[in-house]
């Protein structure tokens, strides 16, 4: 279990109990929270409505292709945008702050 | 006026099989959906993704999958309205549904199956300020006519195969056509993508790469948009017209104003029949929610054939159903 915090919308910060063990990604998290994170794809980096950025420095793999694909349909994309579907939960992200980004 | 048993909202795998287990009934069905094919989410946003939980196919891509729904409904010749969105719900004197798109398409039918998915996919805006107020006044999410952009200045946004193809034709249509992107590659076709860059070398569009349209403004009609740069801040372009194309996402829509039970962004539904609030509509497959819902193709099946058997004898009070096989009957049709 890692503890993860998620900054919504409207600047809350949310802290939130993660397991590692159950191969979940950011966006399910934030689903699993009932978090306004939408996932419609369901985590096939195919759509973008997962968008945020990372603000804390830890290390998470470069985007992948697709990823970065899909990113093109996001808006006010940045330098630490991810989709959260992307981002595996591991233990080396325990204590990593999020922001879900803007939606259109 | 098209008239049918059942108006199905949503061509996806679910809102086709619904037309399958109505055709073992005899109850004939239409199909509504905004997106201009069958196939729902499965031919919009993937359609070459293998899906693997589909009974007795160890994997199926989803594009396969809806051309394979659409070959087992054939001999039931369902109807298809596709390319508008069901807006409009009302009941006339003779108990009957009439429902009409945002085109004035009207249908009418005994019952309604809702079938929507997540909604019907609409434009991606863009969270940019003030946006909705030039709607339809310089700022437009399709290109219905290339024609309208004759002689104007255009910014078109967007880094897939739409903003690179639309880019390409308004060159030599447009007065002006600018592609605003926020990184130096493109997504879209590599042919695409060639011609925008001689498009650009030539001089005849201007690229804009690792920018972003933030803002816009003008007085009543669209008149400039503010463009951020990633290296050396901001700009403004004198425009008539910005066309951001960022894709299509899945909203509720106008199934949220027809007083359905909603509870976050679902329809609620009775797990008997997968009935709803209002006598004669159902809801099945992913726009649906009860006590244990799972958001599966398989589960919107299921939901689908229980559906139908509820609308039949909702149609025919008083005429009794027998299950029969279709190793008994064989091969479907009407």
């Amino acid at each position: 279990m890692i503890k993860v915090v998620v900054i919504d919308r409207y600047d809350k910060r949310h802290e939130l109990d993660a397991p590692t063990d159950m191969n979940m990604n950011m966006m399910e998290l934030c689903r699993s929270y009932e978090l306004p994170v939408e996932g419609t794809c369901g985590g096939m980096a195919m759509c973008a409505s997962c968008h945020m950025y990372v603000l804390s420095s830890h290390e998470i793999g470069e985007r992948s292709e697709d990823e970065e694909d899909m990113l093109d349909e996001a808006f006010f994309v940045e330098d630490n945008s991810r989709l959260g579907c992307q981002i595996k939960l591991e233990d080396s992200l325990d204590g990593i702050e999020i922001k879900l980004a803007p939606v259109g | 006026m098209i008239q049918t048993d059942i108006i199905i909202i949503g061509a996806g795998p679910v809102g086709l099989f619904t037309v399958f287990e109505a055709g073992l009934l005899k109850l004939r069905c239409h199909l509504i959906d905004s997106l201009p094919q069958p196939g729902g989410q499965c031919s919009e946003i993937y359609p070459k993704k293998p899906i693997y939980d589909i009974p007795a196919q160890p994997f199926i891509l989803a594009g396969d999958l809806t051309e394979q729904l659409m070959e087992q409904i054939k001999p039931f010749s369902p109807g298809f309205t596709l390319g508008e969105r069901a807006e409009f719900i009302e009941k006339d004197d003779e108990d009957q549904f009439i429902v009409t798109t945002n085109r004035g398409t009207k249908h009418r039918a005994p019952i309604i199956a809702i079938a929507a998915g997540l909604g019907c996919f609409e434009p991606r805006k863009p969270p940019v300020e003030g946006l909705l107020d030039f709607e339809d006044k310089g700022v437009e999410y399709i290109i219905k006519d290339p024609e309208f952009y004759r002689g104007k200045k255009v910014v078109i946004s967007g880094g897939g195969d739409s903003a690179l193809d639309w880019t390409v034709f308004l060159a030599d249509v447009a007065s002006e056509v600018t592609l605003v992107h926020r990184r130096s590659s493109f997504r879209g076709h590599p042919d695409s993508v060639q011609k925008v860059m001689d498009l650009a070398e030539a001089g005849k569009i201007t690229l804009l790469t690792n920018a972003e349209v933030v803002g816009v403004s003008g007085d009543n009609l669209l008149c400039s948009v503010e463009v951020k740069h990633k290296s050396d801040g901001l700009s403004h372009i004198e425009v008539d017209h910005w066309v951001p194309l960022f894709g299509l996402s899945p909203k509720l829509g106008p199934l949220g104003e027809w007083n359905l039970k909603i509870s976050k962004n679902a329809i609620e539904v009775d797990t008997f029949d997968y009935s709803t609030n209002i006598p004669g509509v159902y809801a099945v497959g992913d726009i649906n929610t009860y006590p244990g819902k799972l958001k599966l193709i398989l589960c919107g099946f299921h939901e689908a054939t229980l559906m139908v058997q509820s609308a039949y004898k909702r149609i025919y009070p008083n005429k009794n159903l027998v299950l029969k096989y279709t190793t008994v009957t064989g091969p479907p049709g009407m």
